[in-house]
């Protein structure tokens, strides 16, 4: 008997390029029940369910819920504090305002 | 083509049985989780059922197994479109914990070790139609399955039937749980295929 196996973070990048226009696969999150930040690819990602269940690979609490409908998708970030993408400015800043 | 099922015997052999819309059969019993399995020791696994003003009613495993037990046979019906029928198991009714417990809720919130949680109304609870389910074909319920103990309510979708389970919150408000906030439907009935909100 063994315990259901998890995949990581990466397998999320397909499903959420769906919601968002950005790529997160070079995200960093933070759980919102430890505080643990790091990289979302290192999310312990549960796939065998109803939608796909994303849990801190430090405390194993939920994170990330993503469920999707015929009609919709649902991502649910209440475990998240946030996301954090890499986003450089295409141009350096002009400075101080 | 003919589809041999041996020793399942009791429905006629003429026609296939009727499965909720939008449904396969399996013969198989597929595993899905949302989390790690928990693995709750028999000597602390406790069960609780809590009413809307704090009561707490408490049965330890010996407690659990001292109760009347039932064994239903039953279909069961997964979200993600798998059908099992003519399932067997063996429990507690719902029926016989309620009884004597002094309660006006109209709601439960089904609460699982590993932090699981799933609503569904009272009633759905009463009425022969629900288990504190421990055997599984004649054997200890493997916990991969919800073992030691899960809740059976072979009626709605079996989301609805925790597994782990380790307490039964009664309330009078509505409270939806883990996958009903995640946007599954808030009662899930197979037969009107309530899959989602909104369904």
């Amino acid at each position: 008997m063994t315990d259901m196996s998890y995949l990581d973070g990466n397998m999320l990048d397909g499903p959420l390029r769906e919601v968002f226009a950005v790529d997160l696969s070079g995200a960093t999150g933070r759980c919102e029940h430890c505080g643990t930040v790091g990289p979302m690819a290192a999310v312990h990602v549960y796939s065998h369910a109803p939608g796909l269940i994303g849990r801190c690979p430090n405390c194993a609490e939920v994170m990330l819920r993503l469920v999707r409908s015929p009609g919709w998708a649902r991502l649910d970030l209440r475990g998240t504090t946030y996301l954090q993408v890499p986003m450089p400015l295409d141009q350096p800043h002009p400075g101080p305002l | 083509m003919g589809i041999v099922s041996p020793g399942f015997q009791g429905r006629p052999r003429s026609s296939e049985p009727a499965l909720p819309p939008g449904q396969y059969l399996t013969q198989d019993f597929p595993v899905l989780s949302a989390g790690p399995t928990p693995r709750v020791p028999l000597d602390t696994w406790e069960f609780v059922i809590t009413t809307e003003t704090g009561a707490e009613y408490r049965w330890s495993w010996s407690e659990l197994m001292a109760l009347p037990q039932e064994t239903p046979t039953v279909d069961i019906h997964c979200v993600t479109r798998w059908s099992k029928l003519g399932t067997t198991w063996q429990g507690v009714s719902l029926d016989t914990l309620l009884d004597g417990i002094d309660t006006d809720a109209h709601y439960a919130l089904a609460q699982s070790y590993g932090g699981y949680t799933t609503n569904l109304p009272l009633e759905d609870l009463r009425g022969g139609r629900a288990w504190v389910a421990h055997t599984f074909e004649g054997g200890d319920l493997p916990a991969e399955h919800g073992g030691p103990a899960r809740l059976l309510v072979p009626h709605l979708y079996f989301w609805k039937s925790a597994k782990w389970l380790r307490g039964i919150q009664l309330m009078g408000a509505d409270h939806p749980g883990f996958w009903e906030t995640a946007g599954y439907h808030d009662y899930g009935d197979p037969w009107r295929e309530q899959r989602y909100q909104g369904d």
